[in-house]
């Protein structure tokens, strides 16, 4: 509760300082349009024409919150014009992509804990891969799978899953490796195997390491679908209305479509911690 | 003939690697192990696309992507300049200063702290990417739009990260600077910014990736006829995929040096750090 007022202050003075901003960028605009026209305006009208242009340059709050409740409740969820339609595509995308980075992540760390040469030889690579700026990959990976006859779903989760193991490696190296001596001599006085080893200690202990990893690796699953559907020449989906929108100067289509990548991005961090915290209490961790 | 060569060329590198890594370890197998390991893999690609004679216009030969580097340096040249100094490095300095003074700022006041930092956190985790069209919107298609990107992209993380490391001092130490009668600024020169340097520059290492990604992607939304990233969407479309892939090469290396220089930066600075001890 201590955190409410301030974060209430902060998100109101930000909402303050974007109309003032929207005053300012569309100000000209209103202006030409008001010579243009010969009529004078007054500060009020002119305040009032900045709200409520077609394609400002930047959309007052009020129109993009219209727009969006416009596109997702009033509009049917199958049509193209829906933004949950749109949304829903590009999850599915990254559903898949995270799903697949995880197993990814999850597979190589078992390795790099268990096998002393995957540590010196794959360990410096997984960190390298990430210097990359994969995301310039994107158009290409998209294209090629499109040219061998991979295309759909597929090529997006690639990308999205390139971007979601690293976290989930480096997270459950550090998990997996997070008992102490003293545990692991511990089990082995029990005649403990590997298996159970792995499954009654290093597994559980990794978990809140987990955890934190797959946050991290949702919320660049999502960046990597929202990429990865630029290229495909803005067929459908988050990436292809901001595209689409920066094409037509469909201002509040960009915003509206932000601010829904956005909500799905906090929805999807905020149900994995609600995992996390029902995980974690059922086994006494938390 | 190529396909056999691939396989005995993994087999004999995994070999290599799995006795050097059996050996004592020492700076120098930690070193040859994993490069090994790349050289090992690049030969197995030059072997498969030759031996399965895989076209190349869907994936080139190393080799092949090394010729087309050395044929094209200058375009390489020229795209590397527009993207990497003018738009992820000038980005990269300012959102970094502005993010720091920022930190500073907010560090001072509780109520800015408690405020700020729930919605820094939220909007780090959010696909600010996509604020790469709006940007090119607003600044135009030259660098100055990309380095916008990349400052709105580096913001948030350093922000978060500067201000953990601010209040990484303990009480004790705080109340050692008070009993030298260190006025606010003294302390915050001599005690808590140097203890914050490990939080900083984990944030500025993450930013290199940040910005060379924000760079890069906010030319797909439109940029004048060069740039890396306009590069690799125009050279796709002709399926000019040796080309895409040196100017891939190319942001690799970019990328790492980029990290590199910010992690050997940090090994100077926070010598005296435990992670950074202790490797002699």
């Amino acid at each position: 509760m201590r955190h409410v007022l301030p974060v209430l202050t902060v998100v109101a003075v930000i909402v303050a300082i974007w109309y003032a901003a929207a005053v300012w960028l569309n100000a000209q605009w209103a202006l030409d349009m008001a010579k243009r026209q010969d009529r004078e305006m007054s500060a009020s009208e002119l305040v009032l024409d900045t709200w409520s242009q077609e394609k400002p340059k930047l959309p007052a709050p009020h129109q993009v919150a219209t727009e969006l409740w416009k596109t997702t409740v009033e509009k049917k969820v199958t049509s193209k014009r829906s933004l949950v339609y749109h949304a829903w595509v590009t999850l599915s995308a990254t559903l898949l992509g995270f799903a697949l980075g995880t197993a990814l992540g999850f597979a190589l760390a078992v390795g790099i804990v268990y096998m002393r040469v995957m540590d010196m030889s794959v360990m410096p690579w997984v960190i390298a891969s990430q210097t990359i700026p994969i995301l310039a990959i994107a158009p290409m990976i998209i294209v090629v799978l499109n040219a061998v006859g991979v295309s759909g779903l597929l090529p997006k989760a690639m990308i999205s899953m390139y971007l979601s193991f690293f976290p989930v490696v480096v997270g459950m190296v550090k998990g997996l490796r997070a008992p102490s001596r003293m545990m692991l001599d511990q089990m082995r006085t029990w005649n403990a195997t590997k298996g159970q080893e792995f499954l009654r200690l290093r597994l559980p202990s990794s978990m809140p390491y987990l955890f934190a990893s797959l946050k991290i690796a949702m919320a660049a699953s999502l960046v990597g679908a929202i990429v990865g559907e630029l290229p495909t020449g803005a067929v459908a989906g988050l990436g292809a209305r901001l595209l689409a929108g920066s094409y037509y100067g469909q201002t509040i289509q960009i915003w509206s479509a932000l601010f829904m990548a956005a909500a799905v991005a906090a929805f999807m961090v905020a149900l994995i911690g609600l995992i996390q915290r029902v995980t974690l209490k059922r086994m006494g961790m938390s | 003939m190529w396909v056999a060569l691939g396989i005995a060329a993994w087999a004999l590198g995994w070999a290599l690697n799995v006795w050097l890594a059996g050996r004592a370890r020492s700076r120098a197998t930690a070193l040859a192990v994993p490069v090994i390991f790349g050289l090992t893999i690049v030969f197995v690609w030059e072997a498969a696309v030759r031996g399965f004679g895989i076209s190349p216009v869907l994936l080139p030969a190393p080799s092949a992507i090394a010729v087309k580097m050395a044929a094209s340096g200058g375009l390489i040249w020229e795209d590397f300049v527009q993207t990497v100094i003018k738009g992820a490095l000038s980005g990269y300095v300012i959102g970094c200063a502005a993010a720091f003074a920022t930190a500073i700022v907010v560090d001072r006041f509780d109520f800015l702290r408690r405020g700020l930092l729930p919605v820094g956190n939220f909007v780090a985790a959010l696909p600010i990417i996509g604020i790469a069209p709006i940007l090119v919107m607003w600044f135009g298609f030259d660098w100055q739009s990309k380095a916008a990107v990349v400052v709105v992209m580096v913001f948030f993380p350093m922000l978060v990260n500067t201000v953990e490391g601010l209040r990484d001092t303990s009480s004790m130490q705080r109340d050692l600077m008070r009993t030298y009668a260190a006025g606010y600024w003294t302390t915050l020169l001599k005690l808590r910014l140097p203890a914050a340097m490990p939080f900083i520059f984990n944030g500025l290492k993450l930013a290199t990736t940040l910005a060379l990604i924000g760079a890069i992607v906010a030319e797909f939304f439109g940029s004048p006829i060069r740039g890396m990233g306009f590069r690799i969407s125009t050279s796709v479309g002709l399926l000019a995929l040796d080309l895409v892939w040196a100017e891939i090469v190319v942001a690799a290396i970019a990328g790492s040096a980029f990290y590199g220089g910010v992690a050997l930066l940090e090994r100077a600075v926070t010598f005296w750090h435990p992670s950074q001890r202790g490797h002699g």
